[in-house]
């Protein structure tokens, strides 16, 4: 066991000796989580539509009314008057403006006499998330203007009445927890994946390979090390995140505990993971062309940035094994709901299992030798 | 000292290292080809050969780095296959490459390497200050590893290698990129340790002074094979005259390889291209003469000569037919002809 310890305080006096290794690894997570933070997620405005008044009646002055009232509230979008319909359509192809409404002749008479009256909407459809948006204002809008002045005694229609059991959560604190995750990966990725090739290449591990250290200490030590490193990113991310985003958790000493657990078992799955990727590996270059692609492999599908039931069969499969799936999972059942340990149970338990097995697996593929 | 070599039941003198008929075979490749010495407790042992000989790989299988494919290899009366942990508990081993943590200080490496070999606490730091003033280092036991010249890292690779008390000590290439003042200060260290610490050493080496200076006995790897062993003196004596003459003729002719073999006291002659020959002789003043004088008969320029005693180099060329010097060369770059200037 001493010789395992030798190991570990050999990579933690690395580690702590240059604090690259924490910079590089909490870098890429942090600008994430404030730019996409801040970019995904809020709501649209300043959109630039078009309004075609081709009525003119008082039907469709009332319609421009509600459309004023939205550019100088909520201000999802701004309207400029048009006269040329065709001058319209083009500008939004030409991506001048962003929508056009084109309120036909006839409007303000269909509507009084309840025929079928109808407002043309022009979207530039290649960008759905504009368009997305201003169809669903302006169908809000429709909506409103379409209620009656005196509402009828008895409601005929259905309504849905939404309970938000959270408060508003902003994208930026949905994201936090991909980001804690992404910061313990890429601390595996360098500080246990790249370092290791890197040692093995100059050889380092022949020196460890001339004393008495047993297999199983030697791969324990690089092991228990990369668990190590990948904690203390997580744990920093997490403080650091959770002050940026505005998450008061972190205060409870019950869900900081639940927190640290989560952290453990997604460095021991990670390392555990990557020891079993990169144990047969002696080029230095092969993590480093890893890196992106494991990173698109597993972040992505994990249900960080969109939830997991938006994806088709085959990507929810990779999100069904991927120890990123279950790492985000438990942080945001913790960080955003403060769900306590029946909400973490089962996370931990894939968690540490995946990591165990991991090693169970890569440490016979392990070569004492050179 | 700790490990000794003499540990049999029988009493009798064990050697310290036991080689017997080792192969090492990848895939078809056979790197080394059924390969068989000794090397005695306390002494310094070479093994010389040029860059692919075969020497790291012996060397490897030796310190247990690499699985032998058949035959034996006994260190300090160890089968390094059966009892690979018994072996690497009584061996230092240096490898080729520098490997020192450079991160960490001088003193964290040797006390990172004190605990992999379980020195048990009470004797580390006594062990590290030993082996620290032992390669002049203790001045600089809290410098990073990486403010450190090459010459000091390979002396912080020594002490490394030493600061577990092993009696035998394996050392690939030791001074391989030093400069000739580094490799003269090294090979001194590895002198006085050897004296000190009463260490038997294997090194291997392409530099034949290295080996010369430094060894007690050396054995020549060639394509895996061993070619030659013995003392320094022997290699020399085992090759046909004591003396060397370097001559280089104004002009090449062919006639001249027959004209030197049929001088009185000549052995042996080499060829080389633009006039140039090595004449081995038993008798160095009285060649030179003969030479000089039928040179002069012939009307013949001689542009340089030389005498020289037989050198390791000869032995090499004199076993394996070539020059070490050459194969060196020959494994890095080919130099071009300078335009205008006859080779």
């Amino acid at each position: 066991m001493n010789r395992m310890f030798a190991i570990i305080e050999r990579e933690m006096r690395k580690f702590f000796r240059s604090p690259m290794l924490m910079i590089m690894s909490m870098m890429l997570p942090i600008v994430q989580l404030v730019i996409l933070g801040h970019a995904l997620g809020g709501h649209i405005t300043g959109a630039r539509v078009a309004v075609v008044d081709e009525d003119r009646g008082p039907q469709a002055v009332k319609v421009k009314e509600a459309f004023d009232s939205v550019a100088v509230n909520i201000a999802t979008f701004k309207t400029t008057p048009y006269n040329d319909e065709q001058q319209a359509r083009e500008d939004v192809r030409t991506g001048k403006v962003d929508a056009a409404v084109i309120i036909p002749p006839q409007f303000s008479r269909r509507v009084y006499a309840k025929d079928a009256a109808r407002i043309g909407l022009v979207v530039d459809n290649t960008d759905q998330i504009m368009s997305g948006a201003i169809e669903s204002e302006m169908q809000s809008l429709v909506d409103a203007v379409n209620q009656p002045v005196i509402q009828d005694r008895i409601v005929k229609n259905i309504a849905l009445r939404i309970v938000e059991i959270y408060p508003y959560v902003e994208y930026m604190k949905y994201l936090l927890s991909g980001s804690i995750a992404l910061a313990m990966y890429i601390s595996v990725m360098i500080g246990g994946g790249m370092l290791y090739i890197d040692d093995k290449a100059r050889g380092v591990h022949e020196g460890y390979l001339v004393t008495p250290i047993s297999k199983l200490e030697l791969v324990m030590g690089l092991n228990v090390a990369g668990a190590i490193k990948a904690v203390l990113s997580g744990i920093s991310l997490t403080i650091i995140g959770s002050l940026m985003a505005g998450l008061g958790v972190i205060f409870h000493p019950g869900a900081l505990f639940y927190l640290f657990l989560l952290i453990l078992g997604t460095s021991i799955a990670f390392n555990g993971m990557m020891f079993l990727m990169m144990v047969r590996v002696d080029d230095p270059l092969v993590p480093r062309a890893m890196f992106g692609v494991l990173n698109t492999l597993l972040f992505f599908p994990s249900g960080a940035i969109s939830p997991v039931a938006q994806f088709p069969n085959w990507l929810r499969w990779i999100a069904v094994i991927d120890p990123f799936t279950y790492a985000i999972h438990g942080f945001k059942a913790i960080l955003l709901k403060d769900g306590g340990f029946v909400s973490i149970q089962m996370d931990l338990a894939f968690l540490f299992l995946f990591g165990f097995g991991s090693l169970f697996i890569a440490t016979p593929l392990f070569k004492r030798t050179l | 000292m700790s490990g000794s070599a003499t540990s049999s039941g029988n009493g009798a003198m064990r050697a310290a290292i036991k080689v017997e008929n080792i192969v090492k075979r990848y895939g078809t490749f056979e790197a080394v080809k059924g390969v068989s010495f000794e090397v005695a407790n306390g002494e310094i042992f070479g093994l010389l050969g040029p860059n692919g000989a075969g020497k790291s790989t012996l060397i490897r299988m030796m310190t247990t780095l690499i699985p032998v494919t058949s035959g034996r290899a006994l260190v300090a009366g160890h089968d390094v296959v059966k009892e690979p942990n018994a072996v690497r508990n009584l061996i230092g081993v240096i490898p080729q490459a520098l490997t020192s943590d450079q991160d960490l200080t001088v003193e964290e490496n040797l006390i990172i390497y004190a605990k992999l070999y379980s020195v048990p606490r009470a004797k580390r730091q006594k062990n590290i200050d030993a082996v620290l003033e032992a390669v002049d280092l203790s001045k600089w036991r809290d410098a990073q590893t990486k403010t450190l010249s090459g010459g000091m890292r390979r002396r912080l690779e020594i002490a490394r290698g030493l600061v577990h008390d092993p009696s035998i000590f394996f050392l690939d290439e030791p001074t391989t990129g030093l400069d000739p003042v580094s490799r003269i200060a090294v090979w001194e260290m590895l002198n006085n340790l050897k004296k000190s610490r009463n260490l038997t050493m294997l090194l291997t080496t392409h530099y034949m002074e290295e080996a010369d200076r430094l060894c007690d006995r050396i054995a020549i790897v060639d394509h895996g094979n061993l070619v030659a062993l013995g003392t320094p003196i022997e290699l020399k004596q085992s090759v046909p005259g004591s003396n060397v003459v370097e001559v280089r003729f104004d002009r090449e002719n062919e006639q001249w390889m027959a004209r030197l073999k049929a001088l009185a006291d000549v052995t042996d002659v080499q060829s080389q291209s633009g006039g140039f020959y090595r004449v081995l002789t038993s008798n160095g003043s009285q060649t030179t003469t003969q030479l000089v004088e039928l040179a002069a008969g012939l009307r013949e320029q001689i542009t340089s000569l030389s005498v020289q005693n037989t050198s390791l180099d000869d032995v090499f060329v004199h076993y394996t037919g070539r020059q070490l010097r050459d194969e060196q060369v020959k494994s890095v770059f080919t130099m071009p002809p300078r335009p205008g200037v006859q080779p």
